[in-house]
């Protein structure tokens, strides 16, 4: 069971958390909304709760809750650009269907 | 495919809820945008990775050529038709930018109602026309950089506009298809950037020497909350008339002959090349190479640069002094000076602030990006994205309000530096027995004359029902909303009858100077004061010179002797004759002599019209 970063995205989170001031990892998870029934969590982390789950990748820390794991079991998160466009996007191997715009999905 | 980005603790939004919204300064040398993504405020650069957009639109026949880089670096080319520096004419009218800019400028201008406009080969073009141009272009790389299309955006002004241009600016934004969240004062802009990333409390000057425009504002934060205390500064103060030193020294240090526009620009945009250049540097090349092919190959140092500056840097200083008194705090209790505008990089400037306010001025944020990332900060928090900082936003009008009273005098009703939004209302009356309308006269500015102050609008309040001289009671009220624009309107109470007024912001009138409006209500407190106690004498004199002659028409012949009643004309022509000339104490000994000598007619008329109103009615009846 893990999730992982691509470096690119490693080196990305770090440069915001620094400029943020202050966190200690990344927080993914999954809530039930969205058009498809299931959307991303992505937030900065600034304290864990007893139950969270711990990974590191390219010495980022990424936190999830253990509800939210077996929907990204698996999970890479790259950080990609398109034209002037940036961000982060989820290669998810459980998703069945996505919708348009990946912001949300279903397994 | 949508690329996501990382939000604060708890604040994810639901997916496609969250709302794209910027921030822009708008600049008289450049502009920049910047949003908040990651929650962190951040500037956007273009696909060449540059952030600062020149402010400066090429014309070609068929319309704008370019906009930014390329236009800048045809300026000395074709300056007729690259246009640059138009913020300075936002809401301006002809005069008052030719008489700022004597001839300065290569441009063709155009005397239109309002607005200065420039003739280009493209036609002749408004600055709010040029203006959107750029707002374009920075709404086009914002909503590529964001994927999709934006909810609104936060665009700054300079705190000394007034509202005919920031009436221009929101005009220019709307015809760039954005929509304007709101105007921000780009001092305040600086506070929120500042202040909210380094948790900073206390009071802070906030130094702003831009291309074109100087501005001083004193802010007080407090646990999140800003406060402007004051605002101060000067319009048209900025790096491009370090610029024209400079250019005007080679002039003289190459012994030039007259120079055409081309070459004029061209010396203009060496000469910031070379000031940036002395930033880092001692001594640096001022090299340009004429129309006629003649090269200008000269060398100036900082030593140079300082002596052409200093009375420039000096300039800055008075303003400064003022924001601080008008604030009411001391040079002291300022706990730090925040620089903003890339003019500030210079080190003379550098050294001016911090030996002026005693202490080494904050620069750890880019002075050219500072005011785009606060802009950024406030409007995603106003498109609705939440955020952990709760913060409120108290702006300030930067010149009193008022109205024209009798005798050419201004009557304030929002006094300068009140915060915004503000509403406030006050009474008048009617001057005339039986006046049935009244004109109203808007005006801005510090000083005590109608003459010495900025007009603003005109509009005629009618249908006051017919009543005795001060009988009517109309209220005037002055809506100034939270981007500093106003709405003035009158209403007569006492009969419930009102006239609605809406005052648009006009556009550009002469005598707008602010800066020297302020330092003028300074240098003629003295004068203004003694002005208005005369006209007040005057006003008073010609109230009771009016009552006392339809008193004498109505009951003169049958309440008064020949002998009383010459008595009394007698003293009402030593009044009128005293009204006339300038000696206040003349007047009003006239007025009280008049007042004394009408004391017993006064009297008389009472008894009479209580005679005639018994007359007939027995004790028990009343």
């Amino acid at each position: 069971m893990a999730v992982t970063l691509t470096e690119r995205a490693a080196v990305h989170v770090q440069k915001f958390i620094a400029k943020r001031g202050h966190g200690v990892g990344l927080r993914l998870g999954v809530r039930t909304t969205g058009c498809s029934g299931l959307a991303y969590v992505l937030e900065y982390a600034d304290d864990l709760k007893p139950e969270d789950l711990e990974f590191e990748s390219h010495g980022t820390k990424v936190i999830i809750d253990p509800k939210s794991l077996a929907f990204i079991d698996g999970t890479e998160l790259d950080f990609v650009r398109e034209g002037l466009n940036e961000g982060f996007q989820f290669n998810n191997p459980n998703v069945k269907n996505e919708c348009g715009c990946g912001e949300s999905f279903n397994v | 495919m949508a690329l996501l980005q990382i939000f604060e603790p708890g604040q994810s939004t639901v997916p496609h809820q969250h709302r794209r919204a910027i921030g822009i300064d708008l600049g008289t040398t450049h502009s920049l945008v910047a949003t908040v993504r990651n929650s962190i405020a951040t500037v956007l650069p273009d696909e060449h990775g540059r952030v600062l957009l020149p402010s400066v639109v090429r014309y070609g026949a068929e319309g704008v050529k370019s906009v930014g880089v390329e236009a800048a670096a045809r300026q000395a080319e074709d300056p007729r038709n690259t246009l640059a520096s138009f913020k300075r004419f936002m809401g301006r009218g002809l005069a008052d930018v030719t008489r700022t800019h004597q001839g300065d400028l290569p441009y063709e201008f155009a005397d239109a109602p309002g607005m200065v406009q420039i003739r280009t080969v493209a036609g002749v073009k408004s600055p709010v026309e040029v203006s959107a141009e750029v707002l374009r272009v920075l709404r086009q790389r914002a909503e590529a950089s964001l994927g999709g299309e934006l909810t609104g955006a936060v665009i700054t002004v300079p705190a000394y506009f007034d509202d005919a241009q920031r009436q221009a600016t929101k005009d220019a934004a709307q015809l760039a298809g954005l929509n304007v969240l709101r105007l921000l004062n780009e001092p305040t802009a600086a506070a929120i950037a500042y202040g909210l990333d380094n948790a900073a409390e206390g009071v802070y000057a906030v130094y702003d020497l831009g291309g074109g425009t100087f501005d001083i504002s004193i802010l007080r934060l407090t646990k999140g909350v800003f406060e402007v205390l004051a605002t101060g500064g000067d319009s048209a103060l900025g790096g491009d008339d370090f610029d024209r030193r400079i250019a005007c020294w080679a002039i003289e240090a190459g012994q030039l002959p007259p120079l055409g526009p081309r070459d004029l620009r061209a010396l203009q945009v060496e000469a910031r090349e070379v000031k940036e250049a002395l930033s880092s540097r001692d001594r640096a090349r001022f090299h340009v190479r004429l129309q006629s092919g003649e090269p200008v190959d000269l060398t100036l140092d900082t030593a140079t640069l300082e002596s052409l500056g200093a009375n420039l840097v000096a300039k800055t200083l008075k303003p400064c002094r003022q924001a601080l008194r008008d604030a009411g705090v001391d040079i002291t209790d300022i706990q730090g000076v925040v620089l903003v505008g890339g003019s500030t990089r210079m080190p003379m400037v550098r050294a001016a602030v911090a030996e002026f306010f005693g202490q080494a001025p904050l620069t750890n944020l880019d002075p050219d990006q500072v005011v785009a990332l606060g802009a950024a900060r406030q409007a995603h928090l106003l498109a609705g994205n939440r955020s952990g900082d709760d913060w409120l936003l108290l702006d300030v009008i930067p010149l009193s309000l008022g109205i024209e009273t009798m005798g050419g005098l201004v009557e304030k009703i929002v006094p300068r530096n009140a915060t915004l939004p503000i509403a406030r209302a006050q009474e008048f009356t009617t001057f005339k027995d039986g006046q049935t309308a009244m004109r109203v006269h808007v005006l801005q500015g510090e000083r005590e004359r109608v003459e010495d102050c900025r007009s603003l609008a005109h509009f005629e309040l009618r249908g006051i029902p017919p009543l005795p001289a001060g009988a009517a009671r109309i209220k005037v009220t002055f809506e100034v909303d939270a981007d500093g624009l106003l709405a003035v309107t009158a209403r007569e109470e006492s009969t419930g009858v009102s006239a609605q007024v809406a005052v648009k912001p006009s556009y550009g009138l002469a005598d707008d100077d602010i800066a020297r409006m302020l330092r003028d209500a300074f240098d003629h407190a003295r004068d203004d004061l003694d002005a208005r106690a005369l006209a007040e004498a005057q006003v008073d004199a010609d109230r009771l010179v009016d009552a006392v002659r339809a008193a004498l028409a109505a009951d003169g012949e049958s309440l008064l002797s020949d002998a009383e009643r010459s008595a009394i004309e007698a003293r009402i022509v030593a009044l009128v004759a005293a009204r006339a000339g300038s000696d206040r104490s003349a007047i009003r000994e006239a007025t009280d002599a008049l007042s004394t000598a009408t004391d017993e007619f006064a009297a008389r008329r009472m008894d009479a019209s209580i005679r005639s109103a018994l007359a007939g009615r027995s004790i028990e009846s009343i």
